[in-house]
């Protein structure tokens, strides 16, 4: 399967970088995601998550 | 600390909401006297705008654009100004957007059963409707980003991303799957051909379905399900991963909608690849959405919203399996043209649109008119018939997609085909069509009693009114209190760093997959004998595509041995470089068009199209005698051969000087050899009289569309006959 792909991609010029910068961009995209993710504070966590439960009504509407 | 006091504007969610209900309904209704139509061929018999081939483009938009575009924008509306403790915007913006989506439904509900169209799957609509298209959404991005910019809630929650995502990919994806070059004001031809077009076209069309009818529908899920269940999000965390992988991902996924086809194989499998990866952010949101409710399935037994939600969410994760796994070459070589890809669809539109739609319209409308739903028993009964309604669908479909796979696919020892006639196959699944039939009125007869119940509901409320909230100013962060944040706590402050974000992950995949194609010279190697149509074929070609002939027939014959015997030669990528646009198809109903050229005679075409019945006994497919009897308006041939070569079609200034007069003298040809039968000659000629007697105006053979739709289908895949050997290079 792979020789068809190979006929393709030897004609672009300086293909040998595309896999590389692909790969390159993929892990550092992924790895910032999860290391946010993962360090991220609980209580930062847990505020955001309660957004949408909170109803922002007024205590003491205006007449 | 200062609290503010503002409205919540509702009046705008309400228009949407009664909007989404409206046109649910009208894009249902289509959808099942489409599928009536599978059963009763003529049932619209004569009436051109009633026919499937112009009703299919009418039934895929108004469920998607209108239905699930309202339903979103009621959603989003509601959804943002709390999620932001913040009016809209601008009401300005708000109901332009409002008035402009509807108005462009309008247009679209006028002109796609007219037959002005494109074509191109979810992207029919001619050009000027495309530019007010630009134009609403536009309003709508800044309208949801004017929001952000004035919110009163430092952090951005997770369905504000998907919001935003939306946006911006949708634009994108409209953009440039619509540049087109104009020939009147309701017709025009995409500046791609063939192979690009195609690849652009799917890149699009699979992006619809990520971007319209899941990134806005999972911000949805995050909202309305924490709030339904009264409980946060499962995992936020997850939420966080869900978010940047899917739409960093799905953008890549288009070409396994084009798998075996003429598309360079290097694009296919980067697509397969991508396809297969979305399953994990794919099931890590189904996931998060189903176990927000741990603990909470009880409430399930008792609420008609919750139950609606979770067979919406469960639908979606079946579409998500399912998705990944019709990506690969061996299961999409047995599904991919079958009514398999029918059932598939419908399980994501039915289950989960439709089913989150629902839900949501039962959670808001009583919250909104500040009363109780009228019945819950009728809510219950709608999601039992709902449900039950999917299920009879989608199987009996299933079941459809294997049989006239494997039927397509079935060899006798002898190495001949043991279904050759391809209407063995149509009548064998009719059953399945009958049973997708009724599932579909059950699912109608659900969304009718949501209507009552929704109305009755809205009754006995009260007015709707824009809602007070209060919350206090957004201060500016203070320096210390940024101290010890980290970089998505940063991002999730700032909107339009966000956007920007957003918009790069996803332009990632679109650029490394379209660009060599369209400038990579090899990814589409040139056939010599590969003309360009003649005017006369043109002709015929803009009307195979006003009657939507591409709903049903494919014109791509896979490498397969039982694609080869049963059409001919596959295709090649070479074939279609004159394409604009291309017309592969995605479903037979019918068999594949790509070699049909000379393999009948002229008058049995011109028979078929009278009364397809006659040639092909127990054809399912509809008469389109219009197409025999209409004078052919050739008016524009010029201007439209003229923008072809704009396009980059080889025509000489000479064969544009000479279109009228070629395209005359190939339809007197087409005449000629209608004549050869005697039967046509007898009837036609009577028919002469007849009107020369009664003093009515008589159309010539040679100048009715039939004519030239019959020159088209008589060249169509011929090229490649006419020099074997002057292939140059070869894609496979």
């Amino acid at each position: 399967m792979l020789k068809f792909i190979k006929g393709h991609m030897e004609s672009i010029e300086g293909i040998a970088t595309y896999p590389m910068i692909s790969l390159l961009i993929f892990f550092i995209f992924f790895a910032l995601l999860f290391w946010w993710v993962l360090t991220a504070s609980k209580e930062h966590i847990q505020e955001v998550s309660k957004l949408p439960l909170d109803d922002n009504q007024p205590q003491n509407p205006m007449p | 600390m200062e609290i503010q006091q503002f409205h919540y504007d509702n009046k705008i969610v309400q228009k949407f909401l009664y909007a989404t209900l409206f046109w649910g309904i009208i894009g249902m209704l289509v959808g099942l006297l489409l599928a009536f139509l599978f059963l009763f061929p003529n049932l619209t018999d004569g009436i051109s705008w009633l026919s499937f081939g112009r009703l299919r483009p009418l039934h895929t938009n108004a469920v998607i654009f209108a239905f699930v575009g309202n339903a979103i924008f009621a959603g989003v509306y509601y959804s943002t100004q709390r999620l932001l403790k913040a009016r809209m915007f601008s009401d300005f913006l708000s109901n332009f957007n409002f008035w402009g989506w509807q108005a462009i439904i309008v247009a679209a509900a006028i002109t796609l059963p007219l037959g002005y169209t494109t074509s191109k799957e979810y992207a029919e609509l001619e050009w000027p409707i495309d530019l007010a298209i630009a134009l609403v959404w536009v309003a709508f991005g800044w309208n949801l980003i004017g929001t952000m910019l004035r919110r009163r809630q430092r952090h951005l929650y997770v369905a504000i991303w998907f919001y935003v995502a939306t946006f911006v990919t949708v634009a994108v994806l409209h953009i440039f799957n619509s540049l087109e070059l104009p020939v009147s004001w309701l017709k025009s031809y995409p500046v791609y051909a063939g192979v690009q077009d195609a690849l652009v076209q799917w890149w699009y069309g699979h992006n619809a379905v990520a971007f319209f009818l899941t990134t806005p529908f999972l911000g949805l899920m995050y909202y309305f399900v924490p709030k339904a269940a009264n409980r946060p999000i499962y995992s936020y965390r997850l939420s966080i991963v869900h978010f940047w992988s899917l739409i960093f991902i799905y953008i890549w996924a288009g070409p396994h909608h084009l798998l075996y086809s003429a598309l360079p194989d290097w694009a296919q499998n980067l697509g397969v690849a991508f396809s297969v990866m979305l399953i994990a952010p794919s099931w890590g949101g189904m996931i998060n959405g189903l176990l927000t409710l741990r603990g909470a399935w009880d409430k399930v037994r008792t609420s008609p919203v919750l139950k609606f939600m979770v067979v919406a969410i469960t639908g979606y994760g079946m579409a998500t399996f399912e998705g990944p796994m019709l990506s690969l070459k061996n299961v999409n070589a047995i599904a991919h043209f079958s009514d398999w890809i029918i059932a598939h669809v419908h399980v994501g539109a039915l289950a989960w649109n439709g089913f989150l739609t629902f839900g949501m319209v039962y959670w808001l409308v009583p919250k909104m008119y500040k009363t109780k739903l009228h019945s819950l028993g009728l809510a219950n009964f709608h999601f039992w018939i709902g449900t039950l309604g999917i299920i009879l669908y989608a199987l009996p479909m299933y079941v459809a997609g294997f049989t006239q796979a494997l039927m397509w696919k079935d060899f006798n020892p002898d190495g001949t085909l043991v279904y050759g006639n391809f209407l063995e196959t149509v009548h064998e699944i009719l059953p399945m069509y009958w049973m997708r039939a009724v599932g579909g009125t059950l699912y109608i007869i659900g969304v009718v009693a949501m209507l009552y119940n929704v109305v009755a509901t809205i009754r006995s409320g009260s007015k709707v009114q824009d809602e007070l909230a209060e919350a206090p100013a957004l201060v500016r962060v203070a320096k210390r209190r940024v101290a010890g944040e980290t970089y998505h706590n940063w991002l999730e402050r700032k909107p339009i760093q966000l956007t920007i974000f957003a918009t790069v992950a996803i332009l990632i995949g679109g650029i490394i997959q379209i660009i060599p194609t369209i400038l990579v010279k090899s990814n589409i190697p040139t056939i010599a004998s590969v003309k360009p149509y003649t005017p006369l074929e043109l002709e015929g070609r803009d009307l195979y595509i006003r009657e939507g002939c591409v709903g049903c027939h494919s014109q791509m014959v896979r490498p397969f041995r039982s694609e080869v015997e049963r059409y001919g030669e596959y295709a090649k990528a070479g074939e279609f470089v004159y394409d604009h646009p291309f017309l592969w198809g995605s479903k037979r109903t019918g068999p594949d068009l790509l070699r049909v050229g000379g393999k009948y005679s002229d008058n049995w075409h011109l028979n078929h199209m009278y009364d397809p019945q006659s040639t092909s006994s127990g054809s399912i497919m509809p008469a389109y005698q219009w197409l025999v009897r209409n004078k052919l308006d050739k008016s524009d041939i010029t201007a439209k051969m003229k923008a072809m070569a704009k396009l980059g079609v080889p025509y000489s200034e000479e064969e544009i000087a000479n279109a009228g007069k070629d395209l005359d003298a190939q339809a007197e040809q087409i005449e000629k050899n209608l004549y050869s039968d005697p039967d046509f000659a007898k009837s036609y000629e009577a028919d002469k009289k007849e009107a020369q007697a009664s003093g009515e105006p008589f159309v010539e053979m040679r100048d009715r569309e039939i004519v030239a739709l019959i020159a088209y289908l008589q060249r169509l895949g011929t090229d490649i006959k006419a020099e074997p050997k002057a292939e140059t290079v070869t894609n496979k």
